[in-house]
């Protein structure tokens, strides 16, 4: 009876955490539109800066808490409103999501910066402790009871009145009803004389401000040992999952989908039979939040999810032409092939890796690119198909690789055939917890890859060559990474292509002409993984293995984001964003330690690019009026050659 | 419901059959036993003020949303239960009042992905299409930066790119000028006259008048009355005579 008590409190003590993120979250989605992936990272934002302000810079505990709480994140919310969200206010879905993940990214960055050294542990201590260390609590029921922390009745009576005012000024207080009204239609809300910039600005604030009480108060719950980056970004995850519970709008449901995951957490960590081993339990309970938001995105019916963001008209696309294609594979080899006789070891190993990362981002073309589904588990797929070659045949056979693409591809197939109905932001957030269950359970489990060590994976055999060196494997993956290109060029003038981007541009005149987007979706997405398997093959061929670390979530993130701030309708870009996500790690080491995140900060810059230009660096008009690529995209003209072409034939 | 096919006319069954379909959202009812039928070779209007209906019964139709109640058949083939692109492979095509075009892709691509799709894909197929409407020359134009009339013509030429058998029409006309809507109106007589069954929906009360052989009458979410052009322009008149214009009546209607 205790011990079942004892885990309903923490169940309910976190759920309400969660349920004070996930209420922030709902609360900024329904005045602006866009879900706020970095949620979770102003949490922690505001948790290292309570740690900050209390244990290094002595303020008193509450003093810190009100600084952060009400001056600390709405500055935040109304700097990032201005810089990021104002210029994709009515984007699309795609637009916003990316810039949404671009300030998780860029967050993560700022804690990397200030609270990443390892010399320094960040312990919290508890609310309400004694001077002597002890916590102070209550006893109820007896012996067979509880022990109730008074900073865990805290933490429920503060989120309970929170939200309850929170409802209260949403129904009652004209700004908070007016805030309702500007997402459903911002100029009827304007004509009616409120001001949307106004709505927005206090969904912004109202959500950092819900994140920042919730990353306070959970800072001494996790952080007695001391909080780290990555144990606070988890956070994320359980609010997104309580939030899709509220159907991104109800408020009461949210916090019923928190305690729900809360309870679910705690009972798992309780409950688990005695004898499965240690490390599946701690892959179980961390399995659990993921779980539970990908199982409540599949069941929570889709029409009564709140509409995911608007529809807008995107600037027409460039199609590459079989000619230039063609010759932007053979400067892609040539340039290998120069790169491998001048470049030295680390250079060599960098553009490797980034011309293997490049073939994944090619994967996104394809995938978020044409067809317009966001995946946010690329590298998922990137480690499934390392890991498959790395098992089969030695890990240097040319059936490995094959045999690597066949299962990635199976395993986006899969992925896929769940996700069907899904679109835009619920997909992306299904192959998010995709992607982190597969981490967890797979790539990180004990049980399958052995304790921190990687799997060992080869480089492909080529005839006449005994080994295949640093260089020779650079030329390797420069040709896959053009072949992957001409296929990606092929794919879009193909029929199946023009399919694709139909597929996204309209799927209820998609339906009408008579296509079924069930074969389209499924076809794309194990296309998609299958080339990124190969892209993994690859990356992990250059340093001979694959590892749980190297399929991290937020690389999938980092990945996408690269490739859409140089353009993720682009080839060039997809090569370009590879480049970038693999070199940026390696100049780092040349930089002075208070850039600790070059990662973070070249995110930053592009991402406030990217809200200008939806097409990324290469599609900003002065760079499409000037230069011409290698892969063609950012010319336009050529693009429409095959069908001026028919115009004449038929005149 | 009616069952399948119970009907007299099973061997010679109406292109398209509504039988009385219900839809409600929330309390409100927005279609109430609806019923109307459209035949091969004719144009059908459907007028009504903003909110009657009109938009969700092309809803039903089409199978983009589901009625609670009444049945939906294709020249005699129950489809109620079909998913749209089924219905699209049955021979139905329609326009959208709010534009869905493919908005990437050029005027001759949105065109050929449906020629493509019924298997027709000739070459010269799209052009002629485009032709047809009268929008040959913006064949490579990307469709998002067509104007309105335009593009409203690229839509419909995508829809009988899979040479329908039933064409449910959303306010062709708007966005178009005079002779452009005029040269519309020939286009359509010419094309039910190839065998198509068209049901039209339409602001512009002359022209529905003019080329339709049978109008029906939509207000709140039911058929008011149903007859031939000149019995519906009468009535009209009657109602704008007495009652003040039609479309003010239905402001209070669902959104359609």
């Amino acid at each position: 009876m205790s011990v079942f008590l004892s885990f309903t409190v923490l169940g309910i003590v976190f759920g309400a955490v969660y349920g004070l993120l996930a209420i922030g979250l709902v609360v900024t989605y329904n005045t602006t539109g866009v879900f706020n992936f970095a949620q979770g990272a102003v949490g922690m934002v505001a948790a290292f800066s309570y740690w900050e302000l209390w244990q290094n810079e002595h303020w008193p505990y509450l003093l810190a808490i009100v600084f952060i709480v009400f001056v600390e994140a709405p500055l935040l919310a109304l700097v990032v409103e201005f810089v990021l969200f104002r210029r994709i206010h009515g984007a699309t879905v795609e637009r916003s999501l990316m810039v949404s993940l671009g300030l998780l990214v860029i967050l993560l960055g700022v804690a990397t910066i200030f609270w990443s050294s390892p010399d320094v542990t960040r312990a919290v201590p508890s609310y309400f402790t004694q001077s002597d260390g002890t916590v102070l609590s209550v006893r109820l029921f007896g012996t067979n009871g509880v022990t109730l922390q008074y900073q865990q009745i805290m933490i429920v009576v503060v989120t309970a009145v929170v939200g309850v005012a929170l409802g209260a000024f949403l129904r009652r207080a004209r700004l908070g009803v007016a805030m309702r009204a500007v997402v459903d239609d911002p100029e009827l809300v304007a004509l009616a004389g409120a001001r949307p910039h106004r709505m927005a600005q206090t969904g912004w604030v109202l959500g950092f401000m819900l994140a920042a009480l919730a990353g306070c108060l959970i800072a001494p719950l996790v952080g007695q040992t001391g909080l780290t980056t990555t144990q606070l970004t988890l956070l994320a995850l359980n609010g997104f999952a309580a939030a899709v519970v509220g159907r991104l709008r109800n408020l009461p449901m949210t916090f019923v989908g928190a305690l729900l995951l809360g309870l679910a957490t705690y009972y798992a960590q309780g409950y688990l039979p005695g004898h499965i081993n240690a490390g599946l339990a701690a892959v179980l309970v961390e399995v659990v939040p993921v779980v539970f938001l990908f199982v409540a995105l599949l069941v929570i019916p889709a029409a009564r999810l709140a509409p995911a963001g608007r529809l807008a008209v995107r600037p027409p696309p460039r199609v590459v032409t079989a000619r230039q294609s063609a010759a932007g594979a053979v400067l892609l080899v040539a340039a290998a092939v120069v790169l491998a006789a001048m470049a030295g070891a680390t250079a060599l190993a960098t553009i490797s890796q980034g011309l293997a990362l490049g073939i994944v981002g090619l994967s996104l073309v394809l995938l978020v690119g044409y067809a317009g589904q966001v995946s946010l588990c690329q590298l998922t797929f990137m480690g499934i198909g390392a890991f498959t070659m790395g098992k089969t045949l030695g890990g240097d056979s040319w059936w490995g690789l094959l045999l690597a693409v066949v299962v990635s591809a199976a395993v986006g197939a899969l992925v896929a055939l769940p996700t069907l109905r899904l679109r835009g932001l619920y997909l992306a957030l299904a192959t998010l917890a995709f992607g982190a269950v597969m981490y967890s359970a797979f790539f990180d489990n004990s049980s399958v890859i052995s304790d921190g060590a990687p799997v060992g994976v080869g480089r492909l055999h080529l005839p006449f060559m005994s080994t295949v060196s640093n260089q020779t494997e650079l030329i390797e993956v420069a040709v896959a990474a053009a072949l992957c290109a001409l296929f990606i060029g092929l794919v879009r003038r193909s029929r199946f292509g023009r399919r694709l981007v139909a597929m996204s541009d309209s799927p209820a005149a998609f339906a009408m002409v008579g296509l079924s987007s069930v074969r389209t979706k499924v076809i794309v997405f194990a296309l998609s993984a299958g080339m990124a398997g190969l892209g993994g093959v690859l990356y992990a061929g250059q340093q001979s293995s694959i590892s749980a670390n190297d399929v991290q979530y937020i690389g999938s993130l980092t990945l996408l984001l690269f490739v859409a701030i140089w353009g993720i309708r682009t080839i060039s870009g997809a090569l370009l964003g590879g480049l970038t996500a693999a070199a940026l790690p390696v100049l780092q080491t040349h930089l002075p330690a208070s850039l600790a995140d070059l990662t973070g900060l070249a995110a930053g810059i592009g991402i406030v690019l990217l809200a200008r230009s939806p097409e990324g660096i290469l599609g900003m008009s002065w760079l499409t009026n000037r230069v011409r690529l290698p892969f063609g995209e950012a010319e336009n003209e050529l693009g429409l050659l095959s069908v001026e072409r028919e115009v004449a034939n038929a005149a | 419901m009616p069952p399948d096919g119970a009907g007299p006319d099973r061997g010679n069954a109406a292109a398209l059959a509504v039988d009385h379909v219900s839809m409600h959202f929330g309390g409100v009812a927005a279609l109430s036993d609806v019923s109307l039928r459209a035949e091969a070779g004719s144009v059908t209007g459907l007028i009504g003020p903003n909110g009657a209906g009109k938009t969700t019964l092309f809803n039903v139709i089409t199978g983009l949303q589901r009625p609670d109640r009444g049945s939906v058949s294709l020249g005699g083939t129950d489809v109620t239960r079909k998913a749209t692109h089924t219905r699209a492979s049955l021979g139905l095509a329609r326009t959208f009042q709010r534009l869905e075009l493919f908005s990437n892709l050029s005027a001759a691509d949105n065109v050929r992905v449906g020629l493509e799709a019924s298997g027709r894909a000739m070459p010269s197929a799209a052009m002629e299409l485009l032709e047809r409407v009268g929008v040959a020359e913006e064949a490579a134009t990307p469709v998002s930066s067509l104007p309105t009339g335009s593009a409203r013509l690229v839509e419909l030429a995508r829809a009988l790119s899979t040479d329908p058998a039933v064409l449910l029409l959303d306010e062709p006309c708007s966005g178009l000028d005079e002779r452009e809507s005029a040269s519309l109106g020939h286009l359509l007589t010419s094309l039910a006259a190839e065998g198509r069954a068209i049901v039209l929906v339409e602001h512009d009360t002359d022209m529905v008048l003019r080329i339709c052989s049978t109008v029906h009458v939509l207000d709140f979410g039911q058929v008011i009355c149903t007859g031939p052009p000149d019995d519906i322009r009468r009535n009209l008149a009657v109602q704008e005579a007495y009652l003040g214009h039609a479309s003010e009546a239905g402001a209070t209607g669902t959104g359609a």
